[in-house]
């Protein structure tokens, strides 16, 4: 057969040509997209580790899905202008929106069963900056790599022992986190706990001055110890009911305060604290002042990145931010086609 | 009456080949950056949000110059149903070009998300959150994404096929080389 009339011989070897061009850029984009190589840790690949076996909690966060939504302010007492121009720093009051929340991805755990408890925070400035994080209660993070954390979320799905045992000796620096899982105090509030950004970023202030830091929300209430065993026996939800009481008769404050690293402290690796003598600067507080049901809630539609970020604060060497906004993005993305399977109370009436 | 240009204007030209390479570059980033968890997710994010609003601007650009200049015309011994196909795939072209970034854009803003690009430029918001409207967007940007990478690897095998096999001129319209006067004095 002839190509439109052009004789075919020569044009044999062109056609291949052809044809190889369009095969390399097909191979090429398929390489990119990830399609060929099934090991490269994706989003999609972490996503499928946290889901639990019962099944994805449909249209909710594939992480920390069980939470509560709470409206407030940061109030800036201006300390923090020195080490950072965020326009969240100069003194004034900033309104904040977050969510109290769990380290499960099931959104119906009992809440005396799970050990990390977070946080998300999103302060707005007058010109729409925002500045968005979501912290935990641990000290430092369990693992240091995002790898690590997929194989950590692997090992612990596993039936057998000796996957977790394997993980350990793999990953040394989770021992740390094992230990403070069993020792440390459990209490009966979200307002008694403390909240860490354990990822480190840049704060750069109005000469340009750059400092690697992490902050740390610490509660005013006082944190009473409890026996987990004795929590059990509030009830499935009871940290949803406590806040809301304790915010309705008076709002809840936590102090946060920014931590400067000497120079050669470890940025990169949230899994290990930084001494306990470095600088410290009390930035604000903040204020929640109302409580509401995430199901209609304004927290629930927003996905509390930690690399939304105001001028003044940029991610630092810490792997962290970039992997959580990539699994976070693709979190947000899923619960808002499933948003059907959690309806809001207005649209859920029959 | 006006001789049709044979080939496209030099600014038409420069346009395309920038486009082109842009374009290309912006679909390998989309399916990369949202397949990795690597520090590299951060930086191609901010690239493929800058580069598509620069293509939005590009593109309406090129849309005036070929409204006001014109193509040259296709050879007329070209079959039609590959004029068809011809025409056809470069309206196609012309309506990814403008529909991809407003699509990207719609799909940020319906998250609510801000929108902030290289240089802390930021684009205000336009649309209310919504999941219905964001889950429609993002399906529409992804699947057209992967429509228009095959619609592109369509139109360089077609430009081949001018350029190799029938060697028709049509190729020479765009081509980025100088080329030399169809009709030379004899040297």
């Amino acid at each position: 057969m002839k190509l439109a009339g052009i004789p075919g011989r020569s044009s044999l070897g062109s056609l291949i040509l052809i044809a190889a061009v369009i095969g390399c850029s097909a191979a090429a984009f398929a390489y990119t997209a990830g399609w060929l190589s099934p090991s490269r840790l994706t989003p999609d690949l972490m996503i499928a580790a946290l889901t639990p076996p019962s099944g994805p909690p449909l249209g909710h966060r594939r992480n920390h899905a069980k939470g509560i939504c709470f409206t407030g302010t940061f109030e800036a007492n201006g300390n923090g202008v020195e080490l950072s121009r965020a326009q969240m720093f100069v003194q004034g009051r900033y309104p904040v929106l977050g969510r109290f929340n769990l380290g499960t991805a099931d959104p119906n755990a009992v809440d005396a069963t799970v050990r990390v408890r977070g946080v998300g925070l999103q302060i707005s400035a007058a010109d729409g900056e925002e500045w968005r994080m979501a912290m935990i209660n641990p000290p430092f993070f369990a693992v240091s790599t995002p790898e690590a954390f997929h194989d950590l979320l692997v090992a612990a799905g596993k039936k057998d022992p000796e996957a977790m045992t394997a993980f350990t000796r793999a990953n040394p620096e989770f021992a740390a986190f094992a230990a403070w899982a069993n020792a440390a105090p459990w209490t009966g509030s979200y307002a008694e706990e403390p909240y860490n950004s354990l990822n480190s970023f840049v704060f750069t202030n109005a000469r340009g001055d750059e400092h690697a830091v992490r902050w740390s929300l610490l509660p005013t209430a006082e944190p009473t110890p409890i026996a987990q065993a004795e929590l059990k026996k509030r009830g499935p939800d009871f940290l949803e009911q406590e806040i809301t009481d304790r915010v309705q008769s008076a709002p809840q404050r936590w102090t946060m305060v920014t931590t400067v690293a000497d120079p050669g402290d470890p940025t990169a690796d949230p899994s290990r604290a930084w001494p306990e003598n470095r600088r410290k600067v009390q930035v604000g507080t903040l204020v929640v002042q109302r409580i509401e049901a995430e199901r209609d809630g304004p927290c629930r539609d927003i996905n509390f990145d930690p690399t939304v970020l105001p001028r003044g604060i940029r991610i630092s060497d810490d792997p962290f931010p970039a992997a959580r906004s990539s699994v976070y993005r693709k979190s947000y993305d899923l619960r808002a086609a499933e948003a059907g399977d959690y309806p809001r109370s207005g649209v859920a009436k029959p | 009456m006006t001789r049709p240009p044979h080939r496209f204007a030099p600014t038409q030209r420069l346009l395309h080949w920038l486009m082109a390479f842009c374009i290309i570059a912006m679909l390998f980033i989309g399916v990369g950056m949202v397949s990795t968890v690597a520090p590299k997710y951060l930086p191609l994010i901010l690239i493929h949000k800058t580069l598509g609003v620069v293509l939005l601007i590009l593109v309406l650009v090129r849309l005036a110059l070929r409204l006001r200049l014109g193509a040259p015309p296709l050879p007329a011994d070209l079959p039609p149903a590959i004029k068809l196909g011809a025409r056809l795939s470069h309206l196609l072209l012309y309506g990814f070009m403008i529909l991809m970034p407003l699509l990207g854009l719609g799909m940020l803003w319906a998250a609510a998300y801000p929108v902030v690009l290289f240089g802390g430029i930021e684009i205000p918001e336009f649309l209310p959150q919504s999941d219905r409207a964001h889950t429609l967007l993002w399906n529409a940007h992804v699947y057209l994404g992967l429509a228009f990478f095959a619609l592109v690897l369509l139109h360089l095998a077609a430009a081949l096929f001018h350029a190799l096999i029938r060697r028709d001129g049509v190729f020479a319209t765009i081509s980025p080389l100088p080329q030399r006067e169809r009709m030379k004095p004899a040297e």
